[in-house]
């Protein structure tokens, strides 16, 4: 078994555009979530979000990549530059043929559908451009940064709601693991914040009015985000033989599948998921530092996951932190594991906890310490990210300090 | 703006080239356009002219619309626009 390094990050999210900018906002807790800029947003419901705000997608590409990108794309590409850049890897020869591109996303295309979708629909017109499909596919993101990358080894998109990103950094964390690839490109993105994209959320009555509040006994719901959270995954002598910036370690994960409800979690799945990732990885639940909860928000997750954690952890659970940037960024669904593994390699590296903000009061059923409203420095070792979908697929990532 | 003008116009952007960089006599390949530029160069003329061309990407140059330069692109829409809009 080959240990796995992350050599390279970047994002685009509500809180920042580079990663540098993103830690920025969650060590001092900043919100990111705002009205809604979208088209008929009175007829919406739900007016908040967190919008990637100031990305100028038609200054960034061309007319030729403006009509094969959906946002979903160009936020993926956005931050798949900022993170190979980082990373200083480049890809050609062997290492082309062998490293690929693993992605989640929950929706893909959805503006593309939606904007398609009124056109016929709502205006009547007989015909749409020609890139439709190519534009909205699930796959295009990654496809779109295999091409720019020259990757050519195993590459695919995995679809498990607001699991994807975790499962698609355990497939390409698996694949380095295994030696099947000596590097993947990893991560997701999900742009949902749409007219058609808020209207489905809202259908659920899951959804909050004015803040995202996970943990706190006064929570009301979860809140959209959008964006993406690219990663380079590299073998470790790989990444040491070419001197590379070593940003942490992934050390393990598991996934487990609560077989139960389409939409109620089961503490037993996420309790299943965490020890395995614990178990995998070969770690102590007494090392666990804290946790990048799933923390939506809701009352079904955040009860689920803070019994589900006391399980797993017994009386360590009151040791540990556990905080939700979604109370920052929003819930970017397919997307959201990557851009929260962003608070987790902060946590290693710059031993700073991300808050969970927006924390009025305390639950006891959530009776765990979430780092309230303030970001706090903490030296951890080791760190886990929590993922459980809609469906009951659930991912866990463990990280380690190198 | 006549069609030839207005066609021109349409292939030159797909092109990336200035409209007097493109003359009747240019075919797509000389001017570098692809597959995919050509079908949507396709959807831009008929965007623009209201018509429907009878085009299949399987087999494109064995369609009722000849591509086979700028020209033959030209009749083919003036054709179109005879019977379509009559």
């Amino acid at each position: 078994m080959k240990r796995v390094v992350i050599t390279g990050a970047g994002t685009i999210n509500a809180l920042g555009h580079s990663v540098a900018d993103t830690m920025t906002a969650l060590a001092e807790g900043r919100c990111g979530i705002g009205p809604l800029a979208v088209r008929d947003v009175e007829r919406l419901s739900i007016q908040i979000g967190g919008q990637v705000r100031g990305f100028e997608a038609d200054r960034r590409y061309n007319r030729q990549q403006m009509s094969l990108y959906d946002r979903f794309t160009q936020l993926t590409l956005a931050a798949a530059a900022e993170a190979i850049a980082q990373s200083g890897i480049t890809f050609n020869g062997e290492l082309a043929s062998k490293s690929g591109v693993v992605l989640g996303t929950a929706g893909g295309g959805v503006s593309t559908w939606d904007d398609n979708y009124r056109s016929v629909y709502e205006n009547g017109k007989n015909r749409v451009h020609p890139f439709v499909v190519p534009k909205l596919m699930n796959n295009a993101a990654a496809s779109h940064v295999s091409i720019e990358y020259n990757l050519k080894g195993p590459s695919f998109t995995v679809s498990t709601a607001c699991a994807s990103s975790n499962h698609a950094m355990a497939q390409a964390f698996q694949m380095v693991r295994t030696g099947m690839a000596p590097a993947m490109v990893t991560g997701g993105s999900e742009s949902m914040i749409c007219f058609g994209g808020v209207k489905a959320w809202e259908g659920l009555r899951v959804m909050s009015k004015d803040a995202c509040r996970p943990f706190s006994a006064n929570r009301n719901g979860m809140v959209q985000g959008e964006g993406a959270g690219i990663f380079v995954f590299e073998e470790y002598e790989h990444a040491c033989a070419r001197g590379a910036d070593i940003l942490c370690e992934v050390v393990g994960f598991a996934m487990s599948s609560d077989a139960t409800d389409i939409v109620m979690p089961s503490k037993n799945g996420a309790a299943r998921a965490i020890a395995g990732a614990l178990n995998d990885a070969r770690i102590n639940p007494e090392d666990v530092g804290y946790i990048n909860a799933h923390g939506t928000g809701t009352a079904a997750n955040d009860k689920t996951e803070c019994a589900a954690i006391a399980d797993v952890f017994g009386p360590h659970a009151d040791k540990l932190m556990i905080s939700s940037t979604k109370s920052m960024h929003g819930h970017l669904i397919g997307g959201t594991g990557a851009v929260e593994l962003l608070a987790c390699i902060m946590a290693l590296r710059d031993g700073v906890i991300a808050p969970t903000i927006g924390y009025e009061e305390a639950d006891p059923e959530c009776a765990l310490d979430v780092v309230p409203n303030e970001a706090r420095n903490a030296a951890v070792d080791v760190v886990l990210s929590n993922a459980f979908a809609f469906g009951g697929m659930n991912a866990v990532l463990a990280l380690r300090k190198v | 703006m006549n069609v030839t003008d207005k066609i021109i116009e349409i292939i030159a952007e797909q092109a990336v080239l200035e409209t007097s960089d493109v003359t009747k006599e240019s075919t797509l390949e000389d001017l570098g356009i692809d597959s995919l530029g050509l079908v949507e160069s396709i959807f831009a003329i008929e965007e623009e002219f209201n018509i429907t061309v009878p085009f299949n990407a399987n087999k494109p140059t064995n369609n009722d619309f000849d591509i086979s330069s700028i020209s033959k692109i030209i009749e083919g829409v003036e054709r179109l626009l005879k019977e379509q809009l009559g």
